[in-house]
């Protein structure tokens, strides 16, 4: 058993973030335990332009910006172990992990950070009908394929969701040669970012059909076509008649991001129904004592910037509870999800003994237009802004003072919500 | 030439092969797809039948009582995991207890002991997930669930530890008598042997039409299936049934060996056997009766859906034995459910008649027992730690979400009779089936299939023939300007 | 002529309204809500721009490295500049930042190494 300050299980965007900002809060004894070979999480395979607009202030692809945090974790000297799996945790931060060059080890932590990010929600989940055949991968496999081994699983493609990985993927696999049909969604809007639809689909003429799902995989062996049918906006049934058949040998598939929480799971965390994530409150700590959660583990983000700026958060959190400085009190107060609004993260908060400003993030239930974004504490609106559009493809982020909160007596709960 | 020809590596073609290892006699076994277990064996309900469905005095009975009581053993040769959860077959409505009745009646005359009526609040102490619409159910304490594809590599493997032959990617194209012996033409070249065992499954009529004139006819019979993530293992822990009905035993809902539970199956007559195409209607079908045992199926949870295809026959029951103008030519024909529960049963019963017919001998140094695959996500830390110390690969795991290690994939590969696929790897391992789908893992596992066989990525399958999983390399070698 | 784009500086994705006269002329923009949004409009309406990233051959390994532009080039040259990435090949050791292609097609931009090669 080896004794650690901070133990950080992911050493993706949301890992490396954490690391480097418990570091520069003083840590000195943090380890990163990665699954994969080498840093940098899923950012290894996002070659693409469009990260660190908030952080950096300028564009870069998501090496580059992996860089940036992996070249600091050299610089500080932080421990990592590679090619390392975190088979075991427990709510007494004993962590337990696997690799070739040490067999199993035990660690006991003062305080754990989960940054394991999220999977990509498979073709089994949607029961589409038809064959098994080959040819049918996420977006992501497909992304790591061609980008980090260099293979391209196929020539012609239709793409089933407009997740912000399959946008990438249609320009990707247009790039390298191959032909996209097709961009399927079953919501009436996208749930990727504008610029992705207007740089990867709409500047290759591919067509962004909404309102549409697959209803049937042809092809017994190897993918040979692909029957996409319009639904009812209202009950997502496919609507007869409205059958075609697009000729394809891959399909891929961005129809989700699940936060990936076995392990949070084994900590005896407590989760959320509506984020699938870990439940925390405005430190990030979860139910869990001196076990922290941040990045897509947590909640699925739109854009990296905001899980290193979470991922700080947590990192420099750990490191408070690891010196016994963390002073909370009363109980947590419950942040309720309000009209139009789903997954706010935290989910609790301690208005009286909180120190620093807490940042709201959630997802809009739907596409509203000229909304405004509310929050409610004690029945008191306590913030209000507006904005021209909100969907939920874009996560929204509202920060808050401490000062806010101490300004209403006697807060029972906090609710965020969207009044259309 | 052999002595024998096994036409078919199913479960019941392999557990034949195994039986056959017990002679002296050269065995070949011929597989028409890429792998053995590709077929029915693969996709069903993963149970070991109490025996009181089958009407008394059928074959179906008779082999699925003696195959029931055969389980213990075989599974404990082979390493296959086996448990005895018990089965229910519930009556959601009064007017269904007759019913019960005469299913338990109809047990006892199949000579199936512990059949028992229990009523609702046994029911509900026993599976309290269970529709609260739930009235009685026959309780059978011989149900068990079994891993059928590990249950037939096991078989295939112990048979080929013994010496019998696999020939995969083995289509027969043509059985025929020629002078004393049989020649069969097969995608694999053509074969002589002495006796021909057809355990053909989907196929078995056609093989069977080929020699003899008492023909028969395979009706494909498909069903639908959900699985359902292993977080909800524990749901149930019968096996439970619905009353069955004219097209088979119902939709259920069952927990499997590994966790997940399954519900289905549909059952809808097709003409195409090898349509195992799921369907929109199948699988809304599939949810709503099974809705009436569990009321509220975590769709969201489902991890895949999967058909399988029935070898349902025109007689109604199974056709086993010596074709009677077709001497020394054995069928296992039309063997459906209680198929895999019959097999050890079944698998005996043919390797044995056609061992006498041969004259064969016992084989002297006949070693019943294979281990399986000793498997990461089973082992204490110390075992792994043990693991690890004799062989690395077992610290890299390769399948997160069934916590499969690169050792285990390995270890499949290089197997007698060993995964050839990427669809090979998971019924070996586990590898992909968890509830990723095998996002992650296919590039890895690709991979160590590439170095195992000394083959291109180009060239992998998911399951053998156009099935090919990647298209191209990015870059030709040699291709490209010097910067 | 009203043309209706969707701004892409930041993830609002502002539906930017613009009135082109007859002459090609922008007259007046609306529903932009910064900088950003103005000067971008002005610029995918006159000469469209963008960011290419893409993937190297390296000698010896199927595994690429990948490129990007390094400056947004002119969106009608996108194939062109794909078609210049494709014809190059690089050997290792090659690190973030390295130049693969100097000033692509004469559009004042750079193929840079986004990944390294050791």
């Amino acid at each position: 058993m080896r004794n650690v300050d901070i133990i950080i299980i992911g050493g993706g965007p949301a890992g490396l973030a954490a690391a480097v900002s418990a570091y520069e809060s003083g840590c000195r004894d943090i380890l990163i335990l990665e699954r994969e070979e080498k840093l940098g999480g899923i950012l290894k395979q996002c070659i693409h332009n469009g990260f660190g607009l908030k952080m950096f202030h300028e564009e870069l692809t998501g090496p580059e910006y992996a860089k940036k945090y992996i070249d600091k974790v050299i610089a500080y000297g932080i421990p990592y172990e590679c090619d390392t799996m975190v088979i075991g945790i427990s709510d007494d931060k004993t962590v337990t992990a696997v690799n070739r060059v040490n067999g199993v080890q035990v660690f006991k932590a003062k305080a754990v950070v989960l940054a394991m990010g999220c999977r990509e929600r498979p073709r089994g989940a949607l029961a589409i009908p038809g064959y098994r055949c080959s040819g049918i991968y996420t977006a992501g496999t497909a992304q790591r394929l061609v980008n980090l081994e260099g293979i391209m699983p196929g020539k012609k493609v239709l793409i089933l969701g407009s997740g912000d990985i399959g946008l990438i993927m249609a320009r990707r696999m247009t790039f390298m040669g191959a032909q996209v049909l097709a961009c399927v969604e079953l919501m009436p809007y996208s749930s990727g970012l504008k610029r992705n639809i207007v740089q990867c689909l709409d500047d290759f003429g591919i067509p962004l059909l909404l309102n549409h799902t697959v209803v049937d995989i042809k092809g017994r062996e190897r993918l040979e076509g692909a029957v996409v049918a319009e639904v009812d906006p209202e009950t997502k049934k496919p609507i007869p008649g409205t059958e075609q058949c697009f000729d394809c040998d891959t399909l891929l598939l961005s129809v989700g991001l699940i936060p990936e929480n076995e392990l949070t799971k084994m900590a005896g965390v407590k989760l959320s129904e509506s984020t699938k994530g870990a439940e925390v409150d405005e430190s990030l700590e979860t139910s869990a004592d001196g076990i922290f959660s941040c990045g897509n583990v947590l909640h699925v983000h739109d854009l990296v910037d905001f899980v290193s700026k979470e991922a700080e958060k947590a990192g420099a959190n750990a490191y408070r509870y690891v010196k016994g400085d963390m002073k909370k009190t009363g109980g947590g107060v419950e942040v309720k999800n309000g009209y139009g609004v789903s997954g706010t993260v935290p989910q609790f908060i301690h208005p009286e003994s909180m120190d620093e400003p807490v940042n709201f993030m959630f997802r809009p239930k739907g596409v509203y237009k000229n909304a405004e974004i509310c929050v409610e504490a004690g029945g008191q609106r306590i913030y209000s802004r507006k904005s021209r559009i909100l969907s939920p493809g874009e996560m929204v982020n509202v920060q808050l003072s401490p000062e806010v909160f101490k300004q209403v007596p006697c807060i029972e709960d906090v609710t965020v919500k969207v009044e259309a | 030439m052999f002595d024998v020809i096994i036409i078919g590596g199913g479960v019941i073609g392999c557990t034949t092969a195994r039986n056959l290892a017990r002679y002296d006699l050269n065995v070949a076994l011929l597989e028409k797809a890429s792998d053995i277990c590709e077929g029915q064996s693969k996709a069903n309900t993963a149970i070991v039948h109490g025996g009181y469905d089958a009407k008394p005095h059928t074959l179906k009975a008779k082999y699925n009582v003696t195959g029931n009581g055969m389980f213990d053993k075989v599974c404990s040769e082979l390493d296959v995991p086996l448990k005895w959860n018990t089965s229910l077959v519930a009556a959601f409505s009064e007017s269904g207890i007759p019913k019960l009745e005469e299913l338990k009646h109809q047990g006892e005359v199949n000579g199936v002991h512990g059949l028992s009526i229990i009523g609702r609040d046994e029911i509900i102490r026993r599976e309290p997930n269970i529709s609260r619409s739930v009235c009685a159910a026959l309780l059978v304490t011989n149900g068990g669930i079994v891993c059928p594809y590990e249950l037939t590599i096991a078989n295939a493997e112990n048979a080929a530890e013994n010496g019998v032959r696999f020939y995969r990617n083995a289509p027969v194209t043509k059985v025929e008598k020629d002078g004393g012996q049989w020649r069969v033409q097969s995608g694999a070249g053509t074969f002589t042997s002495r006796a021909v065992i057809n355990c053909a499954g989907l196929y078995s009529d056609v093989i069977n039409n080929m020699v003899s004139e008492n023909k028969f006819h395979i009706k494909p019979r498909r069903g639908e299936y959900y699985i359902i993530d292993k977080s909800y293992a524990g749901t149930f822990n019968a096996s439970i049934f619905q009353l069955p009905t004219k097209m088979g035993k119902g939709i259920l809902v069952t927990p499997t060996v590994d966790g997940t539970l399954l519900v289905g199956p549909t059952a809808e007559d097709i003409d195409d056997r090898d349509d195992t195409r799921t369907t929109s209607g199948g699988l809304a079908k599939a949810l709503k009766f099974g809705s009436a045992t569990w009321e509220h199926i975590p769709m969201r949870d489902v991890i895949t859906t999967f058909a399988g295809i029935r070898a349902h026959c025109d007689r109604d029951d199974f056709v086993i034995g010596e074709a009677q103008d077709a001497p020394l030519f054995f069928n296992a024909g039309g063997v459906e459910s209680p198929g895999l529960t019959s097999s050890p049963a079944i698998g005996e019963y043919l390797a044995d008649s056609a061992a006498e017919k041969l004259g064969a001998k016992a084989k002297k140094n006949f070693n019943p027992i294979r281990k399986s695959i000793p498997k990461f996500r089973e082992m204490t830390d110390r075992e792994r730690a043990q693991a690890i110390a004799s062989d690395q690969d077992y610290a890299k795991i390769v399948c997160r979400c069934e916590t499969v290690t690169e050792a285990e994939i390995r270890a499949s590969i290089r197997r007698p009779v060993g995964a050839r696929t990427i669809d090979g790897i998971k019924r070996r391992t586990r590898t992909g089936m968890g509830r990723c789908q095998a996002g992650f893992c296919t590039p890895a596992t690709i991979k160590i299939l590439c170095e195992e066989l000394g083959i291109s990525p180009l060239e992998v399958t998911k399951f053998g023939g156009e099935s090919k999983m990647l298209d191209r390399y990015l870059f030709d070698k040699g291709g490209g300007n010097h910067a | 002529m009203e043309k209706e784009i969707t701004c892409i500086g930041c993830p609002m994705g502002c539906s930017i309204t613009a009135d082109i006269g007859k002459d090609g002329k922008i007259n007046s923009l609306s529903g932009y809500s910064c900088g950003v949004g103005k000067k971008y409009a002005y610029g995918e309406l006159t000469l469209p721009k963008r960011m290419v990233t893409s993937l190297v051959y390296v000698r010896g390994t199927n595994k690429p490295l990948p490129v990007k532009t390094s400056a947004p080039i002119t969106k009608s040259k996108i194939p062109e500049c794909l078609g210049a990435i494709r014809s190059v090949s690089v050997t290792a050791p090659v690190r973030v930042g390295d130049i693969i292609i100097k000033n692509v097609l004469g559009e004042d931009a750079d193929i840079v190494a986004t990944g390294e090669i050791i």
